[in-house]
């Protein structure tokens, strides 16, 4: 995990150390530099790191960040933790949100389309869920903003809270109003992905031996679903869910973008344009915590729930 | 036998598969053709053939669990009436039990003893089911294991539990012994015979002909998907009192009479010969044979070989 960290937290600064874009340009612009003396320029240079070799402002970076200092953003001007909290506290329950509802959706929807195989039912859960995968979520983000906020004007365009409200007036229905547009969005792209998943694999488990033989006992097909289709669904449904928090956070840059919801997605893409390198780092670092850790939990849940690996050791 | 009641009488039954070959065009694969079977109330009848000969197919053909893409043709009479496909669904399970092939039939997640009782929870059942485990040396722990924790030998011990849970009148096990030791395999078989005893007609599907011998009442001989021979047990004391050349050759091959097998293989379904299935390893074929053959009655059992004779 440690490793993998520092591998991601190396490749994005080479990625960023190559980058075309000039941090002077792009924060202050053309126009100002032009007007700025030789003195001025070269302290912004030094604020920005332009000169200082790549490898040596990483290890000073990195050399903070185990100290557990992530230095402070250029842009925003604060701690990168503080920048990150916020902004975090904002995307997690926005992608909480997604991922639940995505999950939940997408497992009901994948069993019933599995066990209907061939069926009407089936067809348009699996229709949708084609049309929904081919359909890029920032059309869809738009098409959302478009009809709710636009025409029908039932919900906000963007932004997390109310503009002009004071922050101690801000309540939670707000907060929930604001965040459903983006977490719908995000929802709907990844129900698609998790109920094809589990339909393939539901639809293998009806055709299974031992579903089989429970229909030659007399079992009933509600019964056989409860004893046997969600119990065997369950595993890779878990690894499913789990591994798609990397979607959901992919996702998140491009939804928080299109509702100028002011999230961890958000700030990756100023942070990316504005080369403020420590809060980009810092970003992908946690971000790169949150997809490991799905991953880490899926195994260790796998480890509880399927009886083969909890139990396996016992009697081999 | 002749006057206990006529329990299961298939006749002239089939299997096929659709299938789509090159350039769309369908054919349909007889995978079992003009079978026919009975089993009477107290009897129990084996039925004997080699892999691939479509045993499986048959027993999941009476229980109503074929393959989707399978199409099912003549006609199954269970306890004097048409078993459809809608009685088939209701009397599985409770009258007509199944004793599937292979460790596969169980569900790897699902504790052995809760799935036994398909789930349900029920001290009398439960009860019950103790003392058939304890019947096979399963000790009361098995209760709670998972298949994965079970032996083979034991795995098929659960299998053949669930059909001693039921008050069956039909059993169709699908070789339900290998994988057992003698003495386990010998316990399971008398179960199924007290079974039939008890009046339930017994279907034993095997390619262990002396088991068959063994433990049968009757034997059908199960060859390229049909039925070449059917047999009273003590037609298998003397080669001379069998009918059909396959079953002449079965018996050879059997250890105590000499262990001679015959060359050449089954046929595959599709490169079925012309007329006899049998023909192409047949010491006696002729032009003749190259006809439907029809199967006949031939000294109280039946034989599908046109050269078969009263004598
Ligand atoms: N779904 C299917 N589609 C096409 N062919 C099938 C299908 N299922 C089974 N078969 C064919 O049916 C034949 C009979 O299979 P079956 O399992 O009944 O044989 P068996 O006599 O039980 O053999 P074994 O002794 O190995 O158990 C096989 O040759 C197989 O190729
Ligand atoms: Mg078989």
């Amino acid at each position: 995990m440690i490793l993998l960290i520092i591998a991601v937290s190396v490749a994005s600064f080479v990625l960023i150390s190559v980058s075309p874009i000039d941090p002077l340009q792009a924060n202050i612009g053309q126009a100002a530099l032009g007007s700025m003396s030789a003195e001025q320029i070269e302290k912004l240079q030094a604020y920005w790191g332009v000169g200082t070799p790549a490898y040596q402002r990483f290890f000073s970076w990195a050399a903070d960040f185990f100290r557990g200092d992530m230095g402070i953003s250029l842009l925003y001007r604060q701690p990168v933790a503080d920048v990150i909290k916020v902004k975090l506290a904002n995307s997690l329950y926005l992608m909480t949100i997604a991922w639940l509802i995505s999950g939940i959706i997408g497992f009901i929807m994948g069993i019933i389309a599995g066990i209907n195989k061939g069926r009407f039912i089936d067809k348009a859960i699996k229709g949708y869920s084609l049309l929904i995968a081919s359909t890029p979520a920032f059309w869809l983000a738009l098409v959302l903003l478009m009809v709710f906020a636009v025409w029908l004007q039932i919900l906000p365009i963007g932004l997390s809270v109310p503009i002009g409200v004071e922050a101690s007036g801000v309540t939670f229905a707000d907060k929930i109003q604001h965040a459903i547009l983006p977490a719908v969005t995000l929802s709907i792209t990844g129900i698609s992905n998790i109920t094809l998943h589990t339909r393939e694999k539901m639809i293998e488990i009806m055709e299974s031996d031992y579903v089989l033989f429970s229909r030659a006992r007399g079992e009933s097909t509600y019964n056989i679903i409860k004893n046997h289709g969600i119990r065997n669904v369950m595993l890779p449904a878990i690894t499913l869910q789990f591994g798609s928090i990397s979607e959901i956070f992919g996702g998140s840059v491009l939804v928080e973008q299109i509702f100028s919801y002011p999230g961890l997605g958000q700030a990756a893409v100023t942070a990316g344009l504005g080369s403020d390198v420590p809060l980009l780092l810092g970003i992908t670092v946690i971000s790169a915590v949150f997809v490991f850790g799905g991953n880490l939990i899926a195994n260790i849940l796998y480890g509880i729930i399927d009886p083969r690996i909890r139990r396996g050791g016992k009697l081999s | 036998m002749e006057n206990k009641k006529t329990i299961l009488d298939i006749h002239n039954f089939s299997v096929s598969f659709e299938q789509y070959g090159s350039g769309f065009k369908k054919t349909t694969l007889p995978v079992i053709h003009n079978l026919d079977i009975t089993v009477h109330q107290g009897e129990m009848v084996a039925i004997v053939g080699s892999s691939g000969s479509g045993k499986s197919l048959l027993a999941h053909g009476i229980l109503g669990i074929q393959p989707y893409n399978a199409t099912l043709g003549g006609e199954i009479i269970y306890n004097g009436e048409v078993l459809t496909e809608e009685r088939k669904k209701a009397l599985r399970g409770s009258e007509i039990v199944l004793v599937p092939q292979g460790t596969s039939y169980l569900d790897p997640l699902m504790k052995v003893g809760p799935q036994v009782l398909k789930g349900k929870n029920d001290k009398k059942l439960k009860e019950r089911l103790d003392k058939i485990f304890k019947g096979y040396n399963l000790r009361d722990n098995v209760y709670n294991l998972y298949p994965f924790e079970l032996s083979g030998g034991m795995n098929r011990r659960i299998m053949v539990s669930t059909a001693m849970m039921a008050q069956p009148k039909l059993v169709v096990a699908d070789e339900p012994t290998p994988g057992l030791h003698m003495e386990m395999a010998k316990k399971v078989m008398s179960h199924f015979r007290e079974l039939a005893d008890n009046g339930a007609g017994v279907l034993v599907i095997t390619h262990d002909l002396e088991q068959a011998i063994e433990v049968a009442d009757r034997i059908v001989v199960f060859y390229a998907g049909t039925t070449l021979e059917d047999a009273d047990v003590k037609d298998f004391e003397k080669e001379e009192t069998l009918r059909h050349p396959y079953t002449k050759a079965l018996w050879r091959a059997m250890p105590k009479n000499g262990f001679k097998f015959i060359d050449g293989i089954q046929p595959y379904v599709k490169a079925m010969p012309e007329g006899c299935v049998f023909g192409p390893r047949c010491p006696h074929f002729t032009e003749e044979c190259k006809c439907a053959i029809p199967y006949k009655n031939v000294k109280d059992g039946r034989v599908r070989c046109i050269k078969a004779e009263e004598n």
